[in-house]
């Protein structure tokens, strides 16, 4: 009875309705901005969020992806979609492998226990903390020079694929000590491999755990953008380096920025609405268990 | 048999080896090219093999450069008031939330979205909230009947700005740890501080934060590492404008690479921020060792809950 006297506290329900706000406030201003013309932006008579919606900023940005051909495009600049579609690949395929070589591992060092668990906390813990400004310059001087893989996919696939198998490796081994040993040898049993064992038998069991290392992995590698801005050339280019280079001291078409913004936006709001389950596990798995 | 054997001895290692090998390739061994660089005068049109060996030429002028430690300055009061800020609400508000709510869910989903999206779109949001002219609170504060504020174009406003913005994306994490840690808190020592009359602000401060108080120093610690990664918000808001006033070092490598072309001295940049980070990490590390050895007991409780 206690419980239900708080819950019905007005000044309770004031706060949260706020925080809704706050937290909710900019990201629907941006989304409203998206379908404002650039005329009715910079008029201040007419609403953030009353106005004759149109959806002409995401034609402009996705002209030359789109099945028609919008009326009031007159130069149809194709870097954005072309970033679309880089942007994508990179971040699936990047997931992909970190995924699988991640589990590789992290079975491994369970498993066959080599090396001690503390080790590979501390080893993960120091390079979760190395910032990506850090990388710039020997990335860029190693790919650039020595692999000579500047500019293509392969080259910006293996960095994000290092930067991220450390917290996946981590988070995976959690997920793997409370599989079941008993499955595992019902399988050798029954005369599997190691390699089938743990593509058969532990991978199913692990799904949350993989959700969660592929959020993670997608998220950090689709919202990237330094290491992206040094390595990637024109053709090649994601969405974060061109949102940043379409951005211009002055005059910036609101609009068309705010729906390119939306579109990098999207993805990572998909998977929150989907799996705030498993990010939430990611993320307190980070603190808590240390 | 013997072969089979054989391979079963080898599993292990061919299962990390893949991994393995991207980790040094691709993380360790450009660390090491970094600690290398910084003793180079190197610009990107060199191959570092042309680039001229100046030992601690780079560090000696970082040291003299009065715009280096103004921007390690900026650096430093960030992560101060970002964190200390955070640490308040995020903390605040999950003892206010810490209740059966029924929509509970809905509002950690909401919660969580702005940290979920790219550095890249948050600097945009804010920077157009700022916007001298269009922005919502200048428009706003107009409306009503007030000044305008120059939020991004004066060098302290810029910086309280910029604060604002990583706030705003940052003090989910906190609250969400925090309420994490708290909803995993025994029951029984609740229960016994209200048979003997405890209020709720005594089971505050007497309970419920000396128990979180392991969680919240680790959540503490990897928010200030996550605070000396900012760059992209700033770069988009103030591009480290106007003057040097929202320049962090994470930014000023950055330019120092893209901008002036001084590959070196960004180096020796880099390698003093990732001093600096592994000198907290190894701090949290420690602290964590403390705390399992001193007080497993307590932690078991507290992570079992």
């Amino acid at each position: 009875m206690a419980m239900q006297n708080k819950n019905t506290n007005p000044t309770f329900y004031l706060l949260m309705i706020c925080l809704i706000v706050m937290s909710l406030g900019p990201i629907l201003l941006m989304l409203a901005t998206s379908f404002k013309t650039n005329v009715d932006v910079y008029d201040v008579s007419v609403g953030s969020f009353f106005f004759t919606p149109t959806i002409r900023n995401y034609e402009s940005v996705l002209c030359n992806v789109l099945w028609y051909e919008p009326s009031h495009v007159d130069y149809c600049d194709p870097t954005f979609g072309r970033a679309l579609g880089n942007s994508l690949f990179i971040a699936i395929i990047s997931t992909g492998i970190t995924l699988v070589l991640g589990t590789m591992a992290a079975y491994a060092l369970v498993r066959f226990k080599f090396i001690g668990q503390s080790t590979v906390s501390m080893t993960t813990l120091l390079m979760r903390m190395v910032p990506p400004a850090v990388l710039l310059v020997p990335v860029f001087g190693i790919w650039t020079f020595q692999f000579g893989l500047d500019g293509t996919y392969a080259g910006i696939i293996l960095i994000y694929t290092a930067m991220n198998l450390p917290f996946v490796i981590w988070i995976l081994q959690s997920f793997i000590v409370q599989v079941p040993i008993q499955l595992e040898e019902a399988a050798k049993m029954d005369g599997a491999g190691s390699m089938q064992i743990l593509f058969l038998v532990v991978m199913p069991i692990i799904k949350p755990g993989l959700a969660a290392a592929a959020i993670f992995t997608f998220r950090i590698v689709w919202n990237e953008f330094l290491l992206g801005n040094a390595l990637l050339d024109r053709n090649t280019r994601t969405v974060p380096v061109t949102i940043v280079n379409s951005i211009t001291e002055y005059d910036i078409d609101w609009g068309v920025i705010m729906a390119t913004g939306m579109l990098l936006a999207i993805p990572p709001l998909i998977f929150t609405f989907l799996a705030s389950k498993q990010i939430i596990t990611g993320m307190t798995a980070g603190a808590v268990k240390g | 048999m013997d072969v089979v054997k054989k391979i079963n001895k080898f599993t292990p290692y061919m299962l990390l080896a893949p991994a393995g090998i991207i980790l040094l390739l691709a993380l360790l061994y450009p660390i090491g090219y970094m600690v290398y660089a910084s003793f180079l005068d190197w610009s990107p049109s060199q191959h570092i093999g042309q680039a001229e060996f100046i030992g601690l030429r780079n560090y000696i002028n970082l040291w003299n450069d009065a715009a280096f430690f103004e921007s390690f300055g900026v650096t430093l009061k960030f992560a101060f008031f970002v964190v200390v800020l955070e640490m308040i609400i995020g903390v605040g508000l999950a003892l206010l939330l810490d209740r059966e709510i029924r929509g509970m869910s809905v509002l950690r989903v909401i919660f969580i979205l702005p940290m979920m999206i790219a550095p890249i779109v948050v600097g945009l949001m804010w920077r157009y909230m700022y916007h001298p002219t269009v922005g919502v609170f200048n428009r706003t504060l107009k409306e009503w009947g007030f000044e305008s504020i120059p939020w991004l174009s004066d060098s302290g406003w810029a910086f309280y700005g910029v604060i604002i913005a990583d706030v705003w994306q940052w003090t989910p994490f906190i609250f969400i740890l925090a309420l994490a840690a708290m909803q995993g808190l025994p029951r029984s020592a609740l229960e016994a501080a209200e048979l003997d009359g405890a209020g709720e602000w005594q089971k505050i401060v007497h309970i419920k934060l000396p128990l979180m108080l392991p969680v919240l120093i680790i959540t503490l610690l990897l928010r200030l590492i996550d605070a000396f990664k900012v760059l992209e918000v700033v770069l988009i808001m103030t591009n480290g404008g106007p003057g040097l006033s929202t320049e962090i070092l994470a930014l000023r490598i950055f330019r120092t690479a893209q901008e002036f072309q001084e590959l070196g001295y960004s180096a020796a940049m880099s390698n003093i921020l990732l001093i600096l980070l592994m000198l907290l990490t190894i701090a949290m590390f420690v602290y964590n060792k403390i705390q399992e050895n001193r007080a497993s007991k307590m932690c078991a409780m507290i992570e079992k809950g």
